[in-house]
């Protein structure tokens, strides 16, 4: 029996997989990998068996169950182990995403578009009063993920950069410095709900507020921890697309150019982009609750079980030539939203927010390029969120 | 063809509607709706991959 490998690898190039990923994804489409605490944990690296794993009944994602597997220091604390939606089960996790379905359905973020343009020109503005070298993480890839869901729950303005900060320490920080910053996130996120509840406002928490807590639904503290996860997940991963995006279209010239002949092109760029950067690295960690048959092998009642959406996008079985990228790919199709229950609320807002940012960069700066080496970029983060530390580009 | 959807099992990701948006959309909750339900052999091909995308398995396309 082979040793299982360590999972999850960092990257050494910002948007290709880690060298130590091509043995893993031979030994797929289901093997066991070994975590950061020498805990093992079985593996999907197959496309339609992840589909299959995470649409399966006897598949959970109850955080608090001895077994879950944790992937790095930081997913240890209470707060990250009780996240709402994210480690809940049906019928509680199905019951709070239909009450935040209609504020993230496409006539939704539809909706937002107009305003999603204005702030977008702003930010673009704003590089080209800069000049080159200028860094797109700083002054787009950061700022822009963050003003948006807070502009989308109706958070102060004034309070953006402490949003972004907080949500970065979680998701990035060490585990002492990410429950401290949950901590401060959540005693933040408290005082707010309870202005709302005393003068509910236009935006998604004033509505939750009237629509949910007035007529007891649920309660302050499941607003809060609701507010939580919403500001946590809409920030990091939006954030590092764009950035990750830039950083490969520039990569890829040939690419580059077909989306310049061919604007309308860039909707199924972007889905071939979430394919190939696959920016959450690892989609799903979650236990077993029941046997589950998958690829011929039986995952047993509590086992802990991972889906690599790094692999999963790049399964030769689904997906020719799949270490190419191809912006004009028939079946983009990838899992870096996840599947199942669990696919992320918040996707068709993340396209436009990255349809509106490529597209105002490609228009008003056509001839941006990297202002550094790629392989000069800091990478940091492994098996969760990967990021880019800073992208100077020039003109 | 016939096309169903169970509005208790979606999720309200939206790619049924972005897929075949002749077939279906979302309604003011965000859930599914079915707005033909007996499309035209041409929209087959979507109406299946719509089928195929759904990560909650909510719609279902039964042949005639």
């Amino acid at each position: 029996m082979t040793e299982a490998p360590p999972y999850p690898q960092p990257r050494t190039c910002p948007y290709e997989p880690p060298p130590g990923y091509a043995e893993i994804g031979e030994r797929g489409p289901i093997l066991k990998v070994r975590l950061y605490d020498g805990r093992e944990a079985w593996m999907i690296t197959g496309y339609r068996e992840s589909r299959e794993l995470l649409t399966h009944p006897n598949l959970s994602s109850q955080r608090t169950h001895p077994n879950f597997p944790i992937v790095a220091p930081r997913f240890r604390s209470q707060i990250a182990r009780t996240l709402a939606l994210i480690a809940m089960d049906p019928p509680v996790h199905d019951t709070y995403r239909r009450y935040l379905n209609p504020h993230f359905s496409l006539k939704a973020v539809r909706r937002m578009r107009p305003e999603l343009e204005r702030i977008v020109k702003g930010y673009v503005d704003e590089i080209l009063d800069h000049g080159p070298p200028a860094d797109l993480v700083r002054l787009l890839a950061v700022p822009l993920p963050s003003l948006v869901i807070c502009r989308h729950l109706g958070v102060p303005y004034e309070d953006h950069e402490f949003f972004q900060d907080s949500s970065g320490a979680v998701m990035l920080g060490t585990e002492e410095e990410s429950a401290t910053a949950a901590q401060n996130l959540v005693d933040y996120i408290d005082s707010l709900v309870a202005d709302q509840v005393k003068n509910p406002t236009d935006g998604l928490l004033g509505t939750l507020v009237r629509e949910r807590v007035a007529t007891g639904d649920i309660g302050h503290d499941e607003l809060v921890s609701i507010a939580l996860v919403l500001l946590i997940a809409a920030h990091e991963t939006t954030s590092s697309s764009l950035a990750l995006g830039i950083i490969t279209l520039l990569e890829h010239p040939d690419q580059l150019a077909r989306l310049h002949a061919g604007p309308s092109l860039l909707p199924g760029a972007i889905e071939e982009l979430l394919r190939y950067i696959a920016t959450t690295d690892l989609v799903a960690t979650r236990i077993a609750k029941g046997d589950i048959e998958i690829a011929g092998r039986t995952i047993r009642d509590g086992e802990p079980v991972l889906v690599s959406g790094t692999l999963a996008n790049r399964d030769p079985a689904v997906h020719g030539d799949a270490d190419v990228l191809d912006i004009t790919r028939e079946n983009p199709h990838h899992v870096t939203f996840g599947f199942g229950i669990h696919q992320c609320l918040g996707q068709n807002l993340a396209r436009i927010e990255l349809e509106v940012a490529f597209h105002e960069l490609l228009t008003r700066i056509p001839t941006m390029r990297l202002a550094v080496d790629v392989a000069d970029l800091p990478i940091l983060g492994a098996g969760t969120v990967q990021r880019v530390l800073s992208l100077p580009v020039e003109w | 063809m016939k096309v169903t959807a169970d509005r208790t099992r979606c999720m309200a990701a939206g790619h049924c509607a972005v897929t075949a948006p002749d077939v279906f959309d979302q309604a003011d909750d965000g859930l599914v709706t079915v707005t033909d339900p007996t499309p035209p052999d041409p929209a087959r091909a979507d109406v299946l991959l719509a089928e195929r995308l759904c990560p909650s398995r909510a719609v279902t396309v039964h042949d005639a």
